[in-house]
């Protein structure tokens, strides 16, 4: 056979619904997620932060702390290395301040103890003298004159002349002419958008336990997206050698782009290297809310022009998204999936990265592209509206195909945007009668899917079971997915397949589990390997028979004769190979170590029905519909999972989260009964359809699914709130007090 | 500061620990007593993930004192399977894939339980209210809901 071919149909296993292989450890309370670890001789360690949204840092005084019977280390920036640069700068002053606190929550010191309590004790005793600087917390005053500088020089070469020290980059992009297209439009609209920042929201706070000895040589166990990148940048911040330092990836209880830098995992290295002794480090809900990255919020202007028919003959927007107190606000994705659903002949956007005083903005699931399709299909909402035109017809009519140009650059390879629109159309959903103070809104999304460097073993017991070591963090069911992929290419039964995530020592580097790239790349990997060993045992079957390897094939778990010329031999199957591995030339491993780059871009329509009561400004979603092209569903049920997830924290953005901060700068629903997520009693089913049009780069088609999800929820209920409330939503979240000032005529 | 001495059952087993009269009954369960399937995810009562059960009645173990425990009994998700069997709610969470990253699935278990014990026939809206307190973040609680009420009816049947 070809060990190269697509596979697009005829799987016996592949888009079957097996119970994940973790499923007894994760509901016995056995599996060990980043708070489940304990060493002998542990000490626990807790953080100095900045109460200031921006302050000069005067003095650090450790002594009453060290004084503390029980106290074993203090640490502060002096304890990290020096002279880095650029992006691995910015993450050790985010890890711990150097000359000024940039946002309240900032790490300033940290201590370990030999318990808990008296870690945080001692915390309260370190004593930091501040001098208060003025702040800024919104993007709109961060980038006007006279506001407060977070940190002169951090602009980049990007950003034109004459704006504020606080644009740290700038991107513009698009193609033909939008002044000539608006001309050809019968109606053109005009609008500005505001998103507030939402949190990911795992419920798992970061937690990691560190062990670095006086050899230099350490341990990391830690809830992340990416052990092998924590290892990258620790090794940096603590200036030690980066295979010195294993890293293991614990369970992790949620990320959604949260897990995917450091936070904690290098203070609790630098405690352990002064103390020789392991240090457990365990983040606060606040300090969650405080410290680590929430998304970007955004202040948005876009204008689209439409003829009478539907046909949209120009699109313009300006993004600008704030990233906190470093530059990495993702303006450019914002900009660049804006239009990207749609065939526009002339299109041009541009986003500004701001930076304030507010903790440094972290991935969240598709970053910046939910807010994005906010501004946009609210646009195209109004328009539909007012040429009196179907919202789904018109998206059809603009949809992007293979081909097409797309708003950011490429042309489209084979998408399932049309299929999306047109499964959309023919739901009953769709058709269903409203309720009185009922609307219905509709929105597409599309976010890029991303490959990234991957590397996976499949080694084979001698009993024909297979070990598949992958690299990738297991966030919400892909062991299951993995199991499948090999079990399809070895012909063996899933139960025969134990994935397991290897840590930093076994593997090449893995790339963090973002971009929804898991089941997109792990799984290309996990197909190669699978194709690698299954290459290897054909081969030992060939050499047994006497016969060519070109004439062996892999049918069923068992190598077989090809062809006229091969000669007659029963079926030789796995385990009776791998039985006699050792001796017919060694252990068989099937590998797999590359970047692979066709992570096939992917789109969603989201139908909503939302319910407003106009008296108190509440919100009910009450219908949920999801279409998303996964290119091929390894396991049906994950993905469901995923585009239900994507659509409920969706649901919150729009409707509830948001960071609220007083005039002090200080954050002020740090913690989750001020910063309500979706409960059980918030929300509806979320009806899901699972639209296949393959990935020409992956060996069977696979779209990542993680991300797209979350892209058109935020538009698709604020159009359902602004048709049921009558009024158009500009500011999200819609929350009553929003909701009743905008009945209000704002 | 002075520890204090607790005597406890804890799932079916009588259990002596120290703690310190600020500890939390989770501190000790997790600290003290190595079940760490109950999980801390906000310690402000309002996640839901520290959910256990003490003398029949669910409570959030990171807003009662370890040192509370004194006589009571507390039963937690390490004691929800009996031997190699799962419960049918463990079988069922498997099955309908009612979890992605599994953190608080512990606790959505133990909630559950309680309520099934009681009312064995909820509707589906008894369900997310009595879930309202505990938090998930991946599965937007569809999942979830649907194993509930699938469980409710397989022990119903059972009965």
């Amino acid at each position: 056979m070809a060990f190269d071919e697509v596979k697009t149909e005829g799987f016996k296993q592949v888009g079957t619904r097996p119970r994940r292989p973790d499923g007894v450890d994760k509901v016995t309370g056995r599996a060990k997620f980043g708070a489940d670890a304990y060493a002998p001789g542990m000490l626990h360690a807790a953080i100095v932060r900045s109460p200031h949204a921006h302050a000069r840092i005067l003095s650090i005084d450790t002594s009453r702390a060290k004084a503390l019977k029980g106290v074993k280390a203090v640490v502060t920036r002096a304890d990290f290395a020096e002279g880095l640069t650029g992006d691995d700068w910015d993450v050790l002053e985010n890890v711990m301040a150097g000359d000024k606190a940039l946002y309240d929550g900032h790490a300033v010191a940290a201590v370990a103890a030999t318990s808990a309590l008296i870690a945080r004790d001692a915390a309260k005793l370190i004593e930091v003298e501040y001098e208060v600087l003025a702040h800024v917390t919104d993007v709109d005053a961060a980038m006007a004159d006279g506001a407060p500088v977070i940190r002169d020089g951090a602009a980049d070469s990007s950003v034109p002349a004459g704006l504020h020290p606080n644009v740290v980059r700038y991107h513009e992009s698009g193609h033909g002419d939008v002044h000539a297209g608006f001309g050809e439009a019968d109606l053109v609209i005009e609008e500005s958008f505001r998103t507030e920042a939402a949190h990911q929201g795992y419920i798992e706070p970061h937690a990691c336990l560190a062990q670095l000895g006086p050899d230099g040589k350490g341990e990391l166990w830690c809830c992340t997206q990416g052990h092998f990148h924590v290892q990258k940048l620790c090794a940096k911040m603590l200036g030690m050698e980066a295979s010195n330092l294993r890293v293991t990836a614990s369970e992790i209880g949620g990320g959604f782009g949260g897990k995917t830098t450091v936070f904690i995992e290098p203070v609790a290295l630098a405690l352990s290297r002064k103390t020789s002794r392991p240090v457990k480090l365990v983040m606060s809900r606040s300090e969650v809310f405080r410290a680590t990255g929430p998304t970007s919020s955004t202040s948005m202007d876009v204008k689209i022009g439409m003829k009478k028919d539907g046909t949209i003959t120009a699109c313009q927007g300006v993004f600008r998204l704030q990233g906190g107190a470093f530059p990495g606000a993702p303006m450019e994705f914002t900009a660049m999936c804006a239009f990207a659903p749609y065939d526009v002949k002339n299109v041009h956007q541009i986003g500004y990265d701001v930076m304030t005083n507010r903790p440094k903005q972290a991935a969240y699931r598709a970053p910046g592209s939910p807010m994005a399709a906010f501004a946009t299909e609210s646009v195209l909402d109004m328009l539909c509206n007012q040429l009196g035109l179907d919202p789904l017809d018109v998206r059809l009519k603009n949809a992007a195909k293979e081909g097409s140009k797309a708003s950011y650059g490429p042309r489209y390879e084979r998408i399932g945007l049309v299929e999306t629109l047109e499964a959309a159309r023919e739901h009953a959903h769709y058709s269903a009668p409203l309720g009185s103070d009922q609307g219905r809104g509709v929105s597409c999304g599309f976010w890029f899917n991303h490959g990234g460097e991957t590397s996976v073993t499949l080694a084979l017991s001698e009993d024909g079971t297979a070990a598949l070591s992958v690299g990738t963090p297991d966030i919400g069911g892909s062991r299951a997915s993995m199991c499948l992929m090999a079990a399809e290419e070895l012909g063996i039964p899933y139960d025969n397949v134990r994935t397991t995530i290897a840590d930093t020592a076994t593997l090449g580097y893995n790339e963090v589990s973002h971009g929804s790239r898991v089941t997109y790349a792990s799984g290309l990997a996990t197909i190669r390997a699978a194709r690698d060993a299954v290459q290897k045992l054909c081969a030992r079957a060939a050499a047994k028979w006497g016969i060519d390897e070109d004439a062996v094939i892999w049918e069923d778990g068992c190598a077989k004769p090809s062809g006229p010329n091969a000669g007659e031999f029963d079926p030789l199957p796995i385990a009776e190979i791998t039985a006699e591995m050792g001796s017919t030339g060694g252990p068989i491993v099937g590998h797999f170590e590359a970047t692979p780059e066709g992570a096939g871009v992917s789109f969603a329509t989201h139908i909503v029905d939302a319910e407003v009561d106009k008296e108190t400004g509440a919100t009910k979603v009450v219908r949920y519909t999801v279409v998303q092209d996964a290119g091929k569903a390894i396991h049906p049920t994950y993905v469901e999972g995923q585009y239900q997830g994507g659509a409920a924290q969706g649901i919150g953005w729009a409707l509830n989260e948001e960071y609220i901060y007083g005039d002090d700068g200080r954050l002020q629903n740090a913690v989750f009964l001020d910063y309500r997520i979706p409960v059980a009693s918030d929300l509806p089913m979320i009806d899901t359809v699972i639209v296949e049009v393959p990935n020409p780069g992956h060996p069977y088609g696979v779209r990542g699914v993680g991300e797209t999800s979350i892209c058109p929820p935020l538009a698709a209920i604020a159009n359902a709130v602004s048709n049921a409330a009558g009024v158009r939503m500009r500011h999200l979240p819609m929350s009553p007090p929003r909701i009743l000032k905008a009945l209000d005529g704002d | 500061m002075s520890m204090i001495h607790v005597s406890t059952t804890v799932n079916g087993d009588e259990v002596d620990f120290v703690c310190d009269p600020r500890e939390t009954l989770l501190d000790v369960l997790r600290d003290r007593l190595a079940l760490t399937g109950a999980k801390e995810g906000c310690g402000t009562g309002d996640c839901g993930a520290c959910s256990v059960m003490v003398d029949d009645r669910l409570v959030c173990s990171c807003l009662m004192l370890g040192a509370e425990a004194e006589g009571k009994s507390i039963a937690t998700v390490e004691g929800l399977a009996k031997g190699e069997d799962l419960h049918p709610l463990q079988e069922k969470f498997i099955e309908h894939a009612a979890l992605q990253c599994g953190i608080c699935t512990p606790g959505i278990l133990v909630a559950t339980k309680a309520l099934l014990d009681k009312n064995p026939d909820p509707t589906e809206t008894e369900v997310r209210y009595w879930l309202a307190g505990n938090l998930c973040r991946c599965t937007g609680y569809d999942k979830i809901i649907r194993a509930v009420m699938d469980t409710a009816a397989d022990l119903r049947k059972a009965s």
